[in-house]
């Protein structure tokens, strides 16, 4: 077999011919210094034969199919396959066809799905048909791959589904992810019951570690996008009171804008695509590598051993992310009414105290504990729902940021509605 | 260390995902001391039994039986109870992966013992060097290879030194010598803390080493045809199938009178 497949040949007559016109002569040149014979050990074929087949009779119910040229998968491209079936309505059932591979040069897979294709259809016309006289390997091959006869019942997605049953199935999903989710939060919250009566089961070590990786290390990128947020900001409000020449209550809105609002949103977006993906992805390939199983089979439950922790870490971390992410929107507000639009500090300073009152600030960090909840819930609940492969890994982590993101954005609407009626 | 007494009792057990059922109508005994096989082709349901055997997936129909007590049908808390006295080990090894061994190992002795600091460091160091893994206490499973994690899963699962020890393929994915000691382990543990072990495996070699009795799953009856010592079905047994898996494919050129290794 070795030679079938290291002489793959070269489709093209005019590659053929360009090779042997020009590059092996330069090749087999002696005086030619660049290259020894030694060294290119490869022989190339001058000449690549195309498949071809041609039917035989010398008997009305006897044929023989003749294969030649070389039938490999590099010559596909010369050859339609759907020929076999003119061949077959040749045939006539009761028949008899031999096949000859005298004249067959290599041969690879390529021959084999044809040879496969042959026997299919001779079998449906009921012509039998002799394989005794191929070749030993192609024999073993083609017996090899009718050993184990085709499972009725394994082929898949055969019939298409009307519209309205994938409808009512994606209905269904929905429904289904409802419940699971429901069944989720409830089962989160009983073990959050149980870490209040002390009898959850997890390692404190583990609420560090998460309250390490949710907060001091995401610092940096809270720094970057609430400065640049409170920038913004400033910006577009800047340019309309300038109009009014009241550039100074810039500082009134940034400062109130980033408390109430952009500072825990901000902050939550971020912390869904870092930390609500990673609990995502982290649980998911957990449960692909049969930890949770295992976990479970220990004594350990998933929602105390896995989500308590990331759950706790995220609740207690992001008021404090929220409250740094204020303040650095607003020196980013600071920055711009400064040193654009000539405000003095202690104006800005003074304007911003005047501005902003404690509930704002309550309204924001409450806000960021709520985001916290979410993030963990939606990042947790998709790592456990996350199915056994690597992509169902990746779409755990796509769909817990969406969902953190969905959830996140109603909350805040919803919110911000309430404070709206209450006057607050 | 052979007992009569039964330990485990399936009673018409019918496994299913959703409405398609894996196998049905599974009756059998695990006793004491026994090395007992679960044997069968690739996708027969032979890992889907395991899962229900440890209790992580609710069967159909029919219960387990772990003594006199059932495993279905009863509260959760019970049940856990009930496990408490089992011990697994995964295909996978399923180390905890962002933990180290020692601290895989001391999971369970910390939630479920009232053992010292420095009592737990001797265990989790006395279990790794019961399968030949001393030393490795601070490695994470990523940085050892499959068959030191199987086996480091091997003496997480023994952690609490359970009655029952389940094994899902503990040879799969070893080199032989490997495969051969980790059979030897299997046994010394059995003679020596009188466990009752029952494994998943389709290695041959081991069924006919270590295992005492044995059921097989068939895929397309969804039952277990055959029970029995390994050796036992080897020369007894009529079925082609099972014949055809316990001969690799040749019921022919088997040794059906002589012993079998």
């Amino acid at each position: 077999m070795a030679h079938c497949i290291s002489n793959v040949g070269f489709p093209r007559d005019e590659l053929a011919e360009f090779f042997s016109l020009r590059v092996w002569p330069w090749l087999l040149d002696d005086q030619n210094p660049c290259v020894s014979w030694q060294s290119f050990p490869i022989s190339l074929p001058l000449k690549v034969p195309h498949p071809s087949w041609k039917l035989e009779s010398t008997d009305p119910l006897l044929w023989q199919l003749c294969f030649e040229g070389d039938w490999v998968m590099s010559n596909a491209s010369t050859l339609n396959a759907e020929d076999f079936s003119e061949m077959t309505a040749c045939l006539r059932s009761g028949g008899r066809l031999t096949l000859d591979v005298t004249g067959l040069g290599v041969w690879d897979s390529y021959l084999m799905i044809a040879l496969i294709d042959i026997v299919k259809r001779c079998h449906e016309h009921q012509i039998a048909i002799e394989t005794s006289t191929l070749p030993e390997g192609m024999g073993a091959l083609l017996h090899l791959s009718s050993l184990v006869p085709e499972r009725t019942d394994a082929r898949k997605g055969g019939a298409q589904k009307t519209w309205l049953e994938r409808l009512g199935e994606s209905a269904r999903s929905v429904w289904l992810d409802g419940f699971f989710l429901t069944q989720f939060i409830g089962e989160s919250a009983l073990s959050m019951v149980a870490l209040m009566t002390g009898r959850a089961r997890f390692r404190p070590i583990d609420l560090w570690l998460q309250i390490q990786a949710c907060g001091p290390s995401a610092l940096p990128i809270v720094t970057l996008i609430s400065l640049l947020v409170g920038l913004i900001l400033a910006f577009v409000g800047a340019v309309q009171l300038a109009l009014f020449g009241a550039e100074l209550y810039i500082a009134d809105l940034v400062s109130l804008g980033m408390t109430r609002e952009m500072g825990a949103l901000m902050t939550a977006i971020i912390m869904a695509g870092r930390s609500g993906a990673a609990f995502a992805a982290q649980m998911g390939t957990m449960n692909v590598n049969l930890e949770i199983s295992a976990l479970r089979v220990m004594g350990f439950t998933a929602s105390d051993f896995l989500v308590l922790p990331r759950m706790l870490a995220l609740i207690l971390v992001m008021p404090f992310l929220g409250l740094y992410s204020d303040l650095m929107g607003i020196i980013g507000g600071g920055i711009v009414a400064i040193s654009f639009f000539d405000i003095p500090v202690t104006q800005f300073i003074q304007r911003t105290s005047e501005s902003v009152h404690l509930t704002d600030f309550f309204i924001g960090l409450f806000k960021c504990s709520l985001f916290g909840v979410l993030i963990a819930v939606a990042g947790c609940f998709r790592g456990i729902q996350c199915g056994r492969s690597a992509s169902a890994v990746g779409e755990a982590a796509t769909s817990a940021v969406v969902t953190s993101i969905v959830f996140i954005v109603v909350a805040d609407s919803v919110v911000t509605l309430i404070c709206n009626r209450l006057g607050i | 260390m052979m007992g009569t007494d039964s330990v485990i009792k399936v009673r018409d057990l019918t496994l299913a995902y959703g409405d398609f059922v894996i196998q049905k109508d599974l009756n059998f005994e695990v006793r004491r001391g026994d090395i007992f096989v679960i044997m069968g082709g690739s996708g027969c349901g032979k890992s889907t039994l395991l899962m229900h055997l440890i209790g992580l997936q609710k069967p159909l129909h029919g219960d387990i039986f772990y003594g006199k007590e059932r495993l279905w049908g009863v509260s959760s808390e019970q049940r856990e109870q009930l496990l408490r006295r089992v011990g697994v080990l995964f295909q996978s090894g399923a180390l905890l992966s962002s933990m180290t061994l020692a601290e895989n190992i001391a999971l369970p002795l910390r939630e479920f013992t009232a053992l010292s600091k420095k009592e737990m460091n001797q265990t989790v160091s006395y279990k790794l060097a019961l399968v030949g893994l001393s030393g490795f206490e601070n490695y994470y499973p990523s940085e050892i290879s499959g068959g030191m994690q199987k086996r480091a899963g091997l003496a997480r699962a023994m952690a609490l030194d359970p009655e029952i020890l389940y094994l899902d393929e503990p040879s799969a994915g070893l080199d032989p010598i490997s495969a051969q000691l980790l059979d030897e382990l299997i046994q010394s543990l059995r003679d020596s803390l009188g466990a009752t072990i029952i494994m998943v495996t389709h290695e041959l070699a081991s069924i006919f080493a270590i295992g005492t009795h044995s059921i097989f799953l068939d895929s397309e009856a969804k039952t277990a045809i055959a029970f029995g010592s390994p050796e036992e079905l080897l020369k007894t047994s009529h079925d082609p199938r099972v014949l055809k898996f316990l001969t690799r494919g040749h019921p022919e050129r088997a040794d059906r009178g002589g012993h079998h290794e």
